[in-house]
């Protein structure tokens, strides 16, 4: 299985989310520069954090414009994973491939340190190796995670039950303490912890390991069944 | 604002406009002569910068000459954008503080966010990718809104740098006296991880090769900041807020991203960033350490704002930019991979032979300098300076034990004064994480960053008691860079090298020059002793104001090497049963103490004493029992003693102590003796560590109480719930910062 880690201008935790695929999961992952032209050879788009064009205007608004993105829309749409992480989500939000919007922590400042999360739903490709419910710990990294959607979005979120993690404590103010969603299809997730900071004890944790471990393992389940 | 094209040769004399530019009547004259003519506009405010102390050191040169460079693991010591030192494997580690307080004294945000940029470019500019930031601040206390204001802001700069240019900050340190109410201080340390074969210099090399500018366009912003840097605060400094330049952390990532890729290319000949004096500095440093000249045509820097005369281009700080020396013919290899990341890199000048720092501008010439003028033959002035009234009644005194009648009461206190309390409001707001290879986040004595694929990792901090420096120059001085080194040791570290940050006030007045000697004295007996040179640093000066200087504040940064990750060691107790000894043992030295503080709310008497030949062997000995895998957690004893390194010991974790102490308790609990650890054993590992350790002392044993419990001989004298220490500890800052002014 092969990643794509999509390096926008401004981009900072593209090398994270490489060593987590390549070193900590044991899958192929290439780095792949924002004007790259396509992403047919790549079974998996990774979209990471950090601060693309700098978050001016909005964070995500310009790189959501890029050429790059159209092809992640059209990989997305033939049900290939798409992950995207911290200014990833934000990225993928501006993008419409997920509902809401993400506003400034309630506290109006950046926050960095571990917090615990709940997985709702475990039954997505990208969770499936975690239990319902269970309770893993991830670094945020974030000055604007905090979570928002009207009503009606919530309400279908809730129905598709595109839910998939939760803060257990909610750091930033978000909707219903929502710290990841997928879309309806549920091959794109965005979330703001980093689950590619968490892939290794010594790093203080390895929770995150898993959910790439599920992308893995639903891969294989589609595309190697019978080896 | 002064406008250079009506102003000619003779007027600046006239007028004495250079005073103006911090240059004397006697500078003015040395100009005149080296020149064999009067200097125009554009070319006084050329000396000015880089005659300032800021780049010249012209005060300072004589002490810095003091301290130990060489070591044979130094690869690169002072000189260069930053020191390098040998880590093996052919790796070696990049490392550089430098102050930007006078910008932040007048624009917290953005003074502090740019010092985080000028010194990763001083950093990635040697060819080393930055792999984590420190910083060492200080404030006034916390208790007026100007001071909160300068504290919240200085840390969401750092913030706002730091964290959108993807480096890791790790660590740092905080405190909060008086003497800094006017003149905060703020330096800022970045670690660059490199090959060696990678290495880059500043220098333009190579007779008609070009020069080309590369990042963002110059703009107006800084002019004059390095002159600025190098006078007292005032009441006017207001109104050099023109001269803080605006930092951009997006456009240093691309510059970051693009240099690092550069590199890598034959074309080029030499790399520097445009720190402090932009473009004058940059360019004519690097053809003085070439022994070259440079000839650059300024109607081709890229500009921000129109009609940007010479001096204004030559003097702007404005940030991110670099300048490049490439092969003649090869540019464009050069230039393709900047335009990749989106950025502007121009042909601007070239190398030339006669030594001469020559600029064109509209067709005509603007500056014709000779080059080694600005960057070798700046005057150096030895300055008078004498021992300061209050250091001989300070010496005079006796040592005193506060009278402290209820420790448990103390201790509480202590945990929350701003300099011991949890810094949490602050690193909270830094990504400590990024790049992945944070193995001990800030909150410890020393922060860990692994290398990654290999087994070895970096320890780094950075530390200063300035109270024990104000109170004996010579002694806090030792104990900087011995009180570093223990926090080195402590993580399991072998400390390498320093890079310092000498922050003082008016050197001018000789009570300062003294603080200056002395202190220089001290931390270079220090590094002699305990194997640490100095690679490295930035001298701050005329930190004052309301005539009122500043503690003498020289940081020391300093980083150690981990030679396995089997060795990182925690800070805090680990274990239920685990053996508690403390090494070294406490007589009564409550001079520029933390209790002194809370009890008296200024400082005096003796500084604590040390001996250096006893740190060192107690710092060797407890390395070898951390290496042999004796020691389950270390912790140096500092700012409160072992009253609230035992408190420290516990934060964080589920578990409580009980220790017993003996003779007169308020020393045993809270002098701060220096040369002391606090370390934890493994019942099984307790003989051999006993035998490792001479001056270990057991003292108690970690419980599952979750208290903290003091006796001395069988009476109760702290029982205090971890939880309830905790909260007083982690409150103390936003507690402050909530409260009116």
């Amino acid at each position: 299985m092969k990643f794509a880690v999509i390096v926008f201008p401004g981009s900072n935790c593209d090398r994270d989310m490489y060593h987590a695929a390549k070193d900590a999961l044991g899958a192929e992952a290439e780095l792949v520069w924002y004007q790259t032209a396509n992403l047919e050879d790549y079974d998996a788009i990774l979209v990471p954090g950090g601060f693309s064009y700098g978050d001016y205007l909005r964070c995500g608004a310009i790189a959501a414009t890029s050429h790059i993105v159209t092809e992640i829309k059209r990989e997305a749409a033939k049900g290939k994973p798409v992950l995207g992480v911290c200014n990833g989500f934000q990225i993928l939000l501006e993008a419409g491939l997920l509902p809401g919007a993400l506003l400034r922590n309630k506290n109006l400042k950046f926050m960095c340190r571990f917090e615990d999360l709940v997985v709702e739903n475990s039954k997505t490709m990208f969770s499936s190796a975690y239990e319902e419910k269970q309770v893993i710990s991830l670094p945020i990294a974030h000055g604007e995670g905090n979570y928002y959607c009207d009503d009606a979005t919530l309400k279908q979120l809730k129905a598709n039950n595109q839910i998939v993690f939760t803060y257990a404590n909610n750091p930033n103010g978000s909707v219903e303490d929502i710290a990841g969603i997928v879309n309806e299809e549920g091959n794109v997730l965005g979330m703001m912890p980093h689950p590619e900071r968490a892939v290794e004890s010594i790093l203080g944790g390895d929770d995150g390991l898993n959910l790439f471990k599920s992308v893995l393992n639903n891969w294989r389940e589609a595309y190697v069944t019978g080896a | 604002m002064l406008q250079a094209p009506e102003i000619t040769p003779e007027v600046v004399e006239k007028d004495k406009l250079y005073r103006d530019m911090g240059i004397t009547d006697e500078e003015f004259g040395m100009i005149k002569k080296i020149l064999g003519r009067l200097p125009n506009f554009t070319e006084t405010g050329i000396f000015s910068v880089m005659w300032s102390e800021h780049c010249s050191y012209k005060t300072s040169k004589p002490v810095l000459a003091k301290f130990p460079t060489k070591a044979p693991h130094v690869i690169q010591g002072p000189g260069e954008g930053a020191g390098i030192i040998d880590i093996g494997d052919n790796q070696a580690v990049v490392f550089k503080v430098e102050s930007h307080n006078h910008p932040s004294a007048v624009e917290p945000y953005q003074g502090a966010a740019t010092g985080v940029g000028g010194i990763i470019r001083d950093v990635f500019s040697m060819g080393a990718r930055p792999i984590a930031l420190l910083n060492s601040l200080r404030f006034g206390n916390l208790t007026s809104g100007r001071v909160k204001y300068l504290f919240e802001e200085v840390v969401h700069g750092i913030a706002g740098y730091g964290n959108c240019v993807g480096v890791p900050t790790v660590g740092g340190e905080v405190q909060f006296d008086n003497c800094y109410e006017g003149n905060p201080l703020v330096n800022a340390m970045c670690v660059g991880l490199i090959d060696q074969k990678d290495i880059q210099k500043g220098i333009a090399a190579g007779i008609g090769n070009t020069i080309i500018y590369a990042g963002a366009r110059t703009g107006r912003d800084g002019i004059h900041g390095a002159t600025f840097a190098s006078e007292d605060l005032s009441e006017e400094s207001e109104s050099k807020r023109p001269s803080v330049q605006v930092g951009d952390p997006f456009m240093e990532k691309l510059l970051i991203e693009a240099c690092l890729e550069v590199i890598h290319c034959n074309a080029l000949v030499g790399i520097q960033d445009m720190g402090a004096a932009g473009l004058t500095s940059s360019a004519s440093e690097m053809a003085s350490k070439a022994g070259t000249g440079m000839e650059m045509n300024l109607d081709l820097i890229p500009q921000r704002e129109l009609n940007m005369t010479p001096y204004e281009m030559m003097l702007s700080e404005s940030q991110e930019r670099m300048l490049l020396c490439v092969k003649q013919g090869e540019e464009q290899e050069i230039i393709d991979i900047f335009e990749k990341y989106g950025l502007e890199a121009v042909a601007v000048g070239k190398v030339t032979d006669d030594k001469k720092f020559r600029l064109l501008h509209k067709g005509e010439v603007a500056a014709d300098i000779p080059v080694d003028s600005l960057a070798e033959d700046a005057p150096v002035y030895h300055k008078p300076s004498k021992v300061p009234g209050y250091y001989e009644e300070f010496q005079a005194m006796d040592n005193y034990i506060p009278d402290v009648k209820n420790q448990a009461e103390a201790l509480k206190a202590l945990l929350q004064q701003p300099t011991i309390a949890s810094k949490e409001w602050v690193y909270d707001q830094y990504d400590s994480m990024v790049q992945t290879n944070t193995v001990v986040t800030p909150g410890s004595d020393a922060a860990v960053v692994r290398v990654r694929g290999y087994d070895k990792a970096l320890a780094m901090t950075t530390d200063c008691n300035s109270r024990y420096i104000y109170l004996d120059p010579e002694v806090g001085g030792k104990i900087a860079v011995a009180e570093a080194a223990r926090n080195i040791i402590c993580s399991g570290a072998r400390p390498l090298g320093l890079t310092d940050g000498l922050n003082f006030g008016n050197p001018d007045k000789p009570e300062v020059f003294w603080q200056i000697e002395k202190s220089v004295d001290g931390m270079s007996e220090a590094c002699l002793k305990l194997n640490t040179p100095v690679i490295s640093g930035n001298v701050s000066l005329y930190n004052e104001s309301g005539n009122q200087a500043i503690f003498p504040t020289p940081v020391v940064g300093m980083v150690g090497l981990h030679e396995s990750l089997d060795h990182i060691t925690p800070s805090f107790f680990q274990a239920e049963g685990d053996a508690i000894y403390v090494i070294g043992e406490a007589t009564p030295e409550f001079g520029g103490s933390e209790l002194q503080n809370v009890f008296e709310n200024k400082y005096f008497g003796k500084a604590p004493a040390i001996d250096l030949d006893v740190e060192a062997k107690r710092q060797t000995q407890l390395l070898q029992a951390i290496q042999s895998g004796l020691v389950a957690s270390a912790h140096d004893l500092a700012e409160g003693g072992l009253g609230v390194a035992l408190a420290e010991s516990l934060f964080g974790t589920n578990l409580g102590c009980v220790v017993d102490v003996d003779g007169n308790l308020t020393t045993a609990l809270f002098s701060e003796t220096q040369s002391r650890f606090i370390v934890s054993v493994k019942q099984e590992n307790r003989e051999v560590f006993e035998a490792s350790v001479e001056d270990a002392k057991l003292i108690g044993s970690v419980t599952n109480t979750k208290m903290l419990q003091v006796t001395k001989a069988d009476e109760t004298v702290i029982e205090e719930s971890v939880a309830d220490l905790t909260a007083l500890w982690k409150g103390a800052i936003p507690c402050l910062l909530k409260s009116k002014a």
